[in-house]
């Protein structure tokens, strides 16, 4: 026990000066406070997680660009809940860890009510145990191997069976060359093998033999693909070959380069890309290129009112905030999955008339959207993936693409293969009884 | 394929009413009907009229079916095609008459891979009497990747026909391929040594076929004459084979070596000849590769017309800032910094930073664009399969003449004379009446305007973007280490030998593997012989 007389004794005596100041000092301190709660009250927070830096920064940028966009139209329309919108904008760099930190201080410290962000799977991956520990919620807006499903995300990007198996299965009709051998090419990290593991499974499935399927992978950042281009052309010799890329980042341009210096032609060995849309396209020389292929659900050179509105949209923004690169920007398929991301979340906050997370997720589950894509796109209550259609289409001399197939309408995601094994018994629903993502079993048996 | 194709032909003959066989000549009205065939909505439509038109083998048809390949040809509301000529005109199909019509009421045909594979050998077959030789042979090429069993007439009329030699060796392999069906063993035997002889290993599968075993263990070939010449042209294929291996190896071995040693040779002189341990040598090939970048900005904004010669402009540019850059730098830090190695890594380091951060702030973080000018893209094909591209080709070259410049330099010039004399004795150089000081400032400036020329080389083929230098810093010590410390010719030699194991190693290991494989070579070689391939003798290596 001390006693409040020794206390006194310890502590010196404060002069008045001194006092008076610590006295401002506090007012202003609470008039800040004040203030601060008063604002905090009145705007949405919401977080904005991508690369502006580093070597992602190439493909990232634009989704915060395109993110500011639907943010701005949001408050345009004047806001939410009679609230502006108020956008937090960080940049992780490119650098794993870095994404979960500053997830953490985004949720933590600024309080946002939602995420949009990440790229690389390996970003989600290392931010996923943030948003399910501080029960954040994430919108996921590109296209990735699947193998998931969380609580805590949305994801608006494709899932394998939304891009990769269409895409092998037009390889191998009459119209995509009718291939037989495929070359399987990616980048040396997680949603290349895991992607590459799934057609595996596919091709074996659809009876192509472990011979006719050569599969290839190069470090991040790769700039030699002489060795690699030859290899192919070898391996072409005696059936109709088609290479399935899942090379990610700005490796994707010397391998394009490389193509084009060696002659091969899309009529001979057709390449169909992953992660390659008309932003990576933009700037390099696509003439030698015309006829290779991309899978998306969306593309630039869409044709529908919706698309043109977005398209003008985009323009305009860019011109009105002079973003870098002016006129030439363009828009592609992750920047359509942000946007449709944020209408969405928009929308179910309307709906459930709050920003609490758990709110807002049961708000968008069946939520629909009218996508620029021209198609009205539903979130699938029970594995948080979108349906979405499946384009393909062919690069032109210009850099946009020429759709030469699409599905009649959106598909539903797959979030396990059920190409594997062991993901086919797996079952992503976060609906009663099941309220899980990985089982194989309901959690709830009466 | 073949049956396919021929399905094809016979559907678009039911389809479209053509009674002609094929390789007679051909109705004025048929061909226009079949022209207006290629603007046809729907995908299959365009394919069949194609087919169609090179079963007919008019040349007529020529101008509107590269047309359509070029994605020039319009079609109006009414479904009639015109051609769209260079200077924008409008032109009919057949009689090239221009036509008046408001270009906004027509439609492109939309093609796709499907019909270029149609559209190619129809092309071809009817460029086969174009007066341009290297036309004559490209069609011949195409005609052997794509046979189709009706055109051996019209090859063996084009093969009598044909004085150039190179295209008649393509069209005799082409006919070749075509005869290994025919019912006369001479031939077909002449044809097996043909194809055995042309080393076109694309017809590897042709000649597979004819020695395969069947299920049961009979030979699918009954004629034991055509069967043992197919052996014989399979074992030469396998020779050349090898040679194509080798040739190609090598040849990708000196080209990424080429890389390395650009990257590598400034350093070799900031480090390997000074001493300074540079870590802001990846910058100096940065801002190299940004200087060509702007010259190629200017030359865009105000010489057009000369944009496919910037890069000869580019080279002096990058040289002069990365020198000038690399001469403040010596000035104004490193020379503080002599004789204090952990001190000296610091500091560069933190000019690394600062460089790329500049670089950021002024340029942007995003990777920015450096376009290849026209000479530099595509390649010649030396042997089926390899094909040197011109940018490598150029590399080596310009790394050969950069090599040869520095050892000019520091060889048969006084500057080159001064700055060996203060490398091997400072003191001693001072006494003779040598500014060391001055020496130090231009050689560190040299070191970093040849990283700036490496910057140059390294646009033309791979991203630039601020940290570009960070890809490359490690290998280029790498090199100078194993070249052994001190002089040109290790870090020439360490280059080379480099760029050839990581090749070697790549088609065996895979790309990461082989990379992980070149490290461990060099942490063993380097323990082995921790002073690098060639050592440097006398005072200096034993102070």
């Amino acid at each position: 026990m001390i006693r409040m007389n020794d206390v006194r004794e310890r502590t010196k005596p404060l002069t008045a000066r001194w006092r008076s100041s610590i006295a401002l000092i506090g007012l202003l301190a609470g008039l800040f406070t004040w203030l601060s709660a008063a604002q905090a009250a009145e705007s949405i927070k919401v977080g904005i997680l991508h690369s502006l830096s580093g070597t992602m920064a190439i493909s990232e940028t634009s989704l915060k660009d395109v993110a500011l966009m639907a943010i701005e139209e949001i408050n345009e329309a004047g806001g939410l809940l009679g609230r502006p919108v108020e956008p937090v904008v960080v940049d992780p760099a490119s650098d794993w860890p870095l994404f979960a930190e500053k997830a953490r201080e985004l949720i933590q410290q600024e309080k946002v009510a939602v995420v949009f962000g990440c790229w690389t799977s390996v970003s989600r991956k290392s931010v996923l145990p943030v948003f399910e520990e501080l029960n954040g919620l994430l919108f996921y807006p590109v296209q990735y191997e699947g193998e998931e499903s969380s609580f805590n995300v949305f994801y608006t990007g494709a899932a394998p069976n939304q891009q990769a198996i269409p895409a092998v299965e037009y390889l191998m009709s009459e119209d995509g060359g009718g291939a037989e051998r495929f070359v399987l090419l990616g980048t040396d990290y997680v949603y290349p093998r895991t992607t590459n593991k799934i057609l595996n499974y596919f091709l074996e499935s659809k009876g192509v033999a472990k011979a006719d399927v050569m599969e290839l992978y190069t470090p991040f950042g790769h700039s030699d693909y002489q060795t690699i281009v030859a290899d192919i052309k070898k391996f072409a010799v005696g059936k109709p070959t088609a290479v399935v890329s899942t090379i990610n980042g700005d490796s994707n341009v010397p391998f394009y380069k490389e193509l084009a210096n060696q002659g091969l032609k899309a009529e001979d060995i057709p390449v169909v890309a992953f992660s390659v849309g008309e932003e990576e396209l933009r700037g390099i020389d696509t003439a030698p290129l015309v006829g290779h292929l991309a899978a998306w659900n969306y593309f630039m050179s869409v044709e529908t009112p919706e698309n043109q509105g977005f398209v003008e949209k985009w323009k305009a923004y860019v011109k009105k905030h002079q973003l870098p690169g002016g006129d030439k920007r363009v828009t592609n398929d992750p920047m359509e999955a942000t946007y449709i991301g944020i209408r969405m979340w928009a929308q179910a906050v309307e709906q459930a008339g709050t920003t609490d997370v758990d709110a807002v997720r049961q708000a968008v589950g069946n939520q629909v959207v009218r996508s620029p894509s021209g198609f009205d796109i539903t979130m699938d209550a029970k594995n948080h993936h979108l349906h979405k259609p499946v384009l393909i289409a062919e690069v032109r001399e210009d850099g946009q693409f020429d759709i030469v197939w699409n599905t009649e309408g959106p598909i539903r995601a797959q979030a396990w293969s059920p190409f594997i094994p062991d993901s086919a018994k797996k079952v992503a629903d976060w609906t009663y009884p099941w309220v899980c993502g990985n089982c194989t079993e309901p959690k709830f048996k009466n | 394929m073949n049956v396919r194709s021929f399905l094809l032909y016979l559907s678009a003959l039911l389809m479209l009413g053509l009674p002609s066989p094929p390789g007679a000549g051909a109705a004025g009205g048929d061909l226009a009907s079949l022209l207006q065939g290629l603007g046809a909505k729907s995908r299959r439509d365009v394919r069949q009229a194609i087919t169609a038109l090179g079963t007919l083998n008019d040349p007529a048809a020529l101008p509107a079916l590269e047309a359509l390949g070029d994605r020039r040809l319009r079609v109006d509301k009414a479904g009639l095609v015109y051609i769209k000529s260079e200077d924008g005109s409008l032109r009919d199909v057949l009689s090239g008459e221009t036509v008046e019509l408001e270009a906004a009421t027509l439609r492109t045909p939309r093609i796709n891979n499907a019909i270029r594979r149609a559209l190619r050998p129809v092309i071809a077959q009817l460029q086969l009497y174009a007066p341009d030789a290297a036309v004559r042979l490209a069609a011949a090429e195409e005609l052997t990747k794509r046979p189709r069993p009706e055109m051996m007439d019209r090859l063996q009329a084009a093969l009598e026909r044909e004085t150039e030699a190179a295209v008649r060796d393509v069209l005799a392999v082409a006919l070749a391929q075509m005869q290994l069906q025919s019912e006369d063993q001479t031939v077909r035997l002449a044809a097996i040594r043909m194809i055995g002889e042309s080393g076109n290993l694309g017809l590897r599968p042709q000649l597979e076929a004819l020695v395969a075993t069947q299920e049961d263990g009979s030979f699918a070939e009954a004629d034991p004459e055509v069967r043992e010449a197919a052996e014989a042209a399979l074992a030469s294929f396998e020779r050349t084979q090898f040679l194509i291996n080798s040739l190609g190896n090598l040849f990708y071995g000196a080209s990424l070596g080429s890389v390395l040693l650009l990257a590598a040779l400034g350093l070799g002189i900031t480090f390997g000849l000074m001493g300074v341990i540079n870590m802001a040598h990846g910058e100096m090939l940065m801002l190299g590769a940004y200087a060509s970048y702007v010259v190629q900005g200017i030359f865009q904004e105000s010489f057009p017309a000369l944009f496919d010669w910037y890069l000869v402009v580019a080279i002096p540019a990058a040289f002069g800032v990365c020198l000038l850059t690399g001469m403040i730098l010596e000035r104004g830090v490193i020379r503080f910094l002599y004789g204090r190695p952990l001190e000296t890594l610091l500091a560069t380091w933190g000019i690394s930073l600062v460089l790329i951060q500049s670089v950021r702030l002024i340029f942007g973080a995003q990777n920015v664009q450096v376009a290849n000018p026209a000479w530099l893209s595509g390649g010649v094909e030396v042997l089926y399969g390899v094909v040197l591209p011109y940018s490598r080709l150029a590399i080596l070259l310009f790394v050969a003449l950069v090599v040869g410049l520095v050892w000019l330099i520091l060889q048969r010039t006084r500057l080159g004379l001064q700055v060996r004399a203060v490398t091997q004795n400072r003191p001693m150089a001072s006494c003779m009446g040598i500014s060391a000081n001055r020496v130090d400032m231009w050689t560190f400036g040299l070191g970093s305007g040849i990283a700036g020329l490496g910057g140059v080389a390294l646009s033309q083929i791979g991203n630039v973007g601020p940290e570009l230098g960070r890809l490359y810093i490690v290998d280029s010590f790498m090199v100078v280490v194993l070249g052994g410390v001190g002089n040109i010719a290790g870090t020439v030699v360490g280059a080379l030998s480099l760029g050839l194991v990581n090749k070697l190693l790549e088609p065996v290991a895979g790309a990461v593997l082989g990379k992980i494989g070149v490290l461990i070579f060099i942490i063993l070689f380097i323990q082995q012989r921790p002073q690098g391939l060639f050592a440097l003798k006398g005072r200096l290596a034993e102070s």
